[in-house]
């Protein structure tokens, strides 16, 4: 039973639960069982509370039986990232600061889920606070890439990445603020959407950046991307920076097409520093474009290619000192218990409760807002941001997306990068400016290197052109076989 | 001005209400040393006359309906605290 059900995608298993071939009980003990028998190699999980996924479970059987089914979700098990609060559930982001927080509500994108008879499975490990590029930077040790367990599966979502790849469920949530999506996508051979800045509520996510931010899913299929994008979007009085927009059916206009398309390729992203094998997989994926009668363009994004992490590690690290400074040990999180004077239980509570990377990020996010800098640093990265977005905007007057790898590399061994934040920093170079303009962008697979690693193939939306890039995604995967390809574990 | 050779990782770390022991002040005094010299480019960059940018989309205000909502109860409030008492967050005492 197992093995026939824990590679499926959303819409085959919602198929199965329709025909009653399976149920949402079996279903979910196939999905615990596959986790019991591989998360001692792969760690994607900082917790998982199995007899409330199977009461939940049997709730949506009775529901079925009933012919009171709430729709392709019910009885589909969906792991969140640890930064995204499930009611009566833990929510760490990794960090002993939070290690025995419970959440006291659901984020706004779990009510959804619920209402739409999600089955809440586990909460995935990450990155501290999402800082991070690999899921090393977790208090609770790090995560594998289920396709080599001596490699890292990306970060910072790389529990939920490394949990879908490895069959312990059929969808995640993730978040990305500089890529932590795209790139554990890209790394694990899964889909991962980042939408249009504004488009979900960030309402229950903890925060890191807040004008980053955007909460996303990890996926088999791009299908399953916009089916999960239809439930989770959509303005939020609780998040005042999502946006009342139109939505579009996803689901229903994947198979449309309206006109040729025209794809923009920026150059500067097909430069030194990218890995040949990956090089060619995505030459490849324009090549199967242009024969489906698309209209490639080179394009040119010089301000991005330069400056986009620079601005990025400025305002993401100057909004993360703020974000964390609530952190402080006195309404919640770890309270030092070493000393008891006001201030010097702030400063210990925090030395005790983060990990390395987030206090450096503090330390550099209050360098550069502190008097004397803030204008050398933080603002002169928001006037280049402004630079940033105005580039792919005016890229956008004449293409409908653009396409690019998602990485530079594909995924790299535990260790071989932590040392050494820049290095680290640099991975990011494809996806950050997405997250600095607020545009949406996917990672769908594209190739295996010779090593049997996965490519990811980077598709860049016009912002709420999510319906658009979600259509240019689908009619690649529907011409290729990437996506039913899994890893040996 | 050079910034990034006078990051000042002590009077920092006191603004974030961070402790750090002397040898990870070292430590982040040498990489943040390494990351802002990696930023000081963005000096390249002609920015005159541009407006600052601090959202991901171009939305400057926003009002909310003035209505009532629930919030938490008591044992919602405090479910998460370190210490409690009598309905009430225990704090540190900061009056002599």
């Amino acid at each position: 039973m197992s093995a026939s059900v824990i590679f499926k995608s959303v819409a085959e298993l919602s198929a199965l639960l329709a025909a009653k071939s399976i149920s949402a009980c079996e279903l979910m003990q196939a999905f615990a069982a596959r986790t019991t028998a591989v998360e001692g190699r792969v760690h994607a999980f900082n917790s998982r509370d199995e007899a409330g996924a199977l009461s939940l479970a049997a709730a949506s059987d009775a529901r079925r039986a009933a012919g009171q089914t709430r729709g392709p979700l019910d009885g589909i098990p969906i792991g969140f990232k640890d930064v995204i609060a499930v009611e009566g559930q833990p929510l760490t982001a990794s960090s002993k600061m939070l290690a025995n927080f419970i959440s006291p509500y659901d984020a706004t994108v779990t009510t959804k889920l619920k209402m739409a008879g999600a089955i809440p499975w586990g909460r995935l490990n990450l990155d501290e606070f999402a800082m991070g590029s690999s899921t090393e930077n977790s208090a609770f040790g790090a995560t594998a890439n289920p396709w080599d367990l001596t490699r890292v599966p990306g970060g910072s979502s790389g529990g939920s990445a490394a949990a879908v790849a490895a069959g312990e469920m059929p969808v995640a949530l993730g978040s990305d603020t500089g890529g932590s999506i795209r790139q554990p996508a890209a790394f694990c051979g899964l889909v991962g959407l980042k939408p249009t800045y504004g488009l979900v509520s960030r309402y229950g996510l903890a925060a890191f950046a807040s004008s980053l931010d955007q909460i996303g899913t990890l996926t088999r299929t791009v299908g399953d991307a916009a089916q999960m994008l239809k439930i989770i979007a959509g303005h939020d009085a609780r998040d005042s920076t999502s946006l009342s927009t139109v939505m579009p059916d996803y689901s229903a206009a994947l198979p449309k097409k309206s006109r040729p398309w025209r794809i923009g390729v920026p150059k500067e992203f097909f430069g030194p520093g990218l890995d040949a094998e990956i090089g060619a997989a995505v030459q490849q994926a324009l090549a199967f474009y242009r024969s489906a009668g698309a209209e490639i363009t080179e394009v040119s994004l010089p301000l991005t290619a330069e400056y986009a992490i620079a601005v990025y590690y400025l305002i993401a690290t100057a909004e993360a000192s703020s974000n964390l400074a609530r952190y402080d040990g006195i309404r919640y999180g770890h309270r030092a218990r070493t000393t008891t004077d006001a201030i010097s239980i702030y400063a210990q509570s925090r030395a005790e409760g983060f990990g390395e990377e987030v206090k450096r990020r503090i330390i550099l996010g209050t360098h550069v807002l502190s008097s004397g800098y803030y204008d050398a640093y933080y603002l002169r990265a928001q006037k280049v941001r402004a630079l940033i977005r105005g580039e792919f905007m005016s890229v956008f007057q004449n293409c409908d997306v653009l396409l690019s790898p998602t990485t530079p590399t594909a995924a790299f061994k535990i260790g071989e990068k932590s040392a050494d934040p820049l290095a680290m920093y640099l991975n990011d170079i494809y996806t950050i400016g997405v997250n600095l303009a607020g545009l949406p962008g996917i990672s769908l697979p594209c190739g295996f290197t010779t090593g049997g690693l996965p490519i990811g193939l980077q598709i860049i939306g016009q912002p709420f052109g999510e319906a658009e890039m979600l259509t240019i995604a689908h009619t690649y995967e529907q011409g290729h076989a990437w996506h039913t390809k899994y890893p040996n574990l | 001005m050079n910034p990034s050779a006078d990051i000042n990782i002590e009077y920092v770390a006191r603004l974030a209400r961070l402790a750090l022991t002397a040898a990870e002040q070292q430590k982040l005094s040498q990489q943040l040393g390494d990351i802002l010299h990696y930023v000081d480019k963005l000096k390249q960059v002609d920015v005159t006359g541009i407006e600052p940018m601090a959202h991901g989309s171009p939305v400057f205000n926003v009002w909310g309906a003035d209505v009532i909502m629930a919030g938490f109860s008591v044992d919602q409030a405090l479910q998460n605290a370190p210490e409690q008492r009598d309905d009430s967050i225990v704090v540190p005492k900061i009056v002599e």
